[in-house]
């Protein structure tokens, strides 16, 4: 118990104190998986819109797919990502490796089947009814779509929350992409994990709880957005 | 019946492909929504820009290392001036030797700092990596619970590795192929001993990682001093044997061989290189760990031969 006290304490002096690692490696991780959040709602809601809406032959299938997606093991996307990256490797010419560019991808990687999965779930959830009443009022496909992601707002920002979630917490396959370069590609998980290593467990107490801190001040602002105006029933 | 069917498809096919581009259209808006939303949550509006400011790329310089180098805080001390000397920016990999001397091998890394000669011969031979030059040395010490159930305080290295085999005392390896990892198993055929058994757990992370783990389940490890001078404090373990060449743990800096790989930044390398090994540096290396831990970490060796430590 401590040790958590005491870097309550660390945490608490190196927020007043605006500590300058600390706050690189907070800007660092909002930089990070802020980005790569907007690239996961950029391509999830799109193709979980998609898949909710229509019928093909292999919907099924891709729709298991985007399901496993959701439970994919950070760990195998950071290798399979570091081995594209890698200088001999098939990207390797880009020279991404150990950039947060590369933390950016893998974590996106994470999340876009998360948010394509909820997306999925929320559309589908809009009663059938009220997307034919929508079109027999005369709604053009503009605003049927409009109307729609509206309904599945609630479901929407809930999937917009969980892959924030999911880039923001992911240790393994940050550190292996992006090296935890001090001042470069640190970010808060890997940040806590090398003080670990070191022995500074107020340290990595501290990071933990800014961490927190950083994730629940999102994570309240996107609730916000997706309570909003609603009536209790 | 049939015809509204087929045209019900067609209308459905139409708006799918229309739904595609719009909804695409539509989530440009929702993701500046995002953007403003964590904007007036007093979290900063500089996501996209980097703190650091320039990033000069063809200035990157990627050095892998062990994870005694970083958990110690060597590099910490040591990079930060290399960077303002030189100009380049150092991508500091903290990675066990094995995957390090592997990095190097593939050409992933231009500059590698590593303790397992051994294993780093094996690189020179093959002209993988060139300017190999002996930077440090400190030593591995074993440590173990204060009472010492195997007995082996004062003993030898060897020594003490058979004792804690006789009497099946739990050992934690590291049993990721880095430098200490080498050096244990080179311990270990010395003593004529394939370890294994429920007494021999393998951690398969990182030293000060592992000494924790050793501390919770009372076992005994190998370990360098310096990572163990790092965690004494959240650590019950004592050192318990120490001294001796065999026990010595040697640093080299090496360049990966630019004529093998092309893309290695073969500048960079050389001036690392020739950074660990300047006077200055010695100097600082030297001084390492005073003021926090009251020793220095490392003893200076650039210039010397590797037979004459000890």
């Amino acid at each position: 118990m401590s040790v958590i006290g005491a870097g309550l304490v660390e945490a608490v002096r190196l927020l007043v104190t605006g500590d300058p690692e600390v706050v690189n490696i907070m800007l660092r991780t909002l930089q990070v998986s802020g980005t790569a959040t907007c690239v996961a709602v950029l391509i999830g809601v799109p193709a979980g819109t998609f898949l909710a809406l229509t019928r093909f032959f292999g919907r099924g299938l891709v729709v298991s797919v985007v399901n496993f997606g959701m439970g994919l093991p950070p760990v195998v996307v950071g290798l399979v990502t570091w081995l594209c990256l890698t200088r001999y490797g098939p990207l390797g010419f880009l020279g991404l490796l150990y950039t947060p560019t590369a933390m950016i991808i893998a974590q996106a990687i994470i999340a876009a089947p998360i948010i394509a999965g909820f997306t999925i779930a929320a559309i589908q959830a809009v009663s059938p009814k009220l997307r034919l009443q929508m079109l027999a009022l005369g709604a053009n496909r503009w605003q049927y779509l409009w109307l729609l992601l509206r309904e599945a707002r609630l479901g929407i920002l809930a999937a917009v929350i969980a892959g924030f979630g999911g880039a923001v917490s992911e240790v393994g396959a940050s550190s292996m992409v992006g090296g935890n370069v001090r001042g470069y590609t640190r970010v808060a998980t890997t940040a806590t994990v090398l003080e670990v290593s070191k022995g500074n467990f107020e340290m990595a107490t501290a990071l933990s709880i800014i961490l927190l801190l950083i994730a629940f001040a999102i994570t309240a602002a996107l609730t916000y957005l997706q309570q909003r105006g609603r009536q209790p029933a | 019946m049939h015809l509204p069917a087929k045209k019900l498809r067609v209308i459905s096919r139409k708006g799918s492909l229309s739904v595609v581009k719009k909804a695409a259209a539509l989530f440009v808006i929702l993701v500046f929504a995002l953007a403003a939303s964590a904007g007036c949550d007093g979290t900063p509006r500089t996501k996209g820009q980097a703190p650091t400011g320039v990033e000069p790329k063809a200035k990157d310089l990627i050095l892998a290392t062990t994870t005694s180098t970083v958990d110690s805080g060597l590099l910490d001390v040591l990079v930060p001036e290399f960077e303002k000397q030189t100009g380049y920016r150092v991508k500091v990999i903290a990675a066990g030797t094995g995957q390090a001397l592997a990095m190097g091998e593939k050409g992933e890394a231009d500059v590698l700092l590593c303790h397992a000669p051994e294993a780093e011969k094996k690189l020179v031979d093959a002209g993988i990596v060139t300017n190999y030059r002996l930077v440090m040395h400190n030593d591995f010490v074993i440590v173990g619970p204060p009472d010492d159930p195997a007995g082996i305080r004062g003993k030898t290295g060897v020594e003490a590795f058979k004792a804690i085999a006789t009497r099946k005392a739990l050992f934690i390896s590291r049993g990721d192929d880095s430098g200490t990892h080498k050096k244990e198993l080179a311990l270990w055929k010395e003593a004529g001993i394939t370890p294994a058994g429920t007494w021999y757990q393998e951690s398969g992370q990182g030293m000060g990682a592992t000494l924790l783990q050793a501390s919770e389940k009372n076992g005994y490890t190998l370990t360098d001093r310096a990572t163990f001078l790092a965690q004494k404090e959240n650590i019950k373990l004592d050192i318990l044997s120490e001294g001796g060449r065999s026990l010595l743990n040697i640093y080299h800096v090496m360049q990966v061989n630019p004529e093998k790989f092309g893309k290695v930044n073969a500048a960079g390398g050389k001036a690392f290189v020739e950074f660990m090994v300047a006077p200055e540096t010695q100097k600082m290396i030297g001084e390492f760990g005073k003021g926090k831990f009251g020793q220095p970490l490392f003893v200076p060796d650039a210039g010397k031969q590797m037979d004459d430590l000890g």
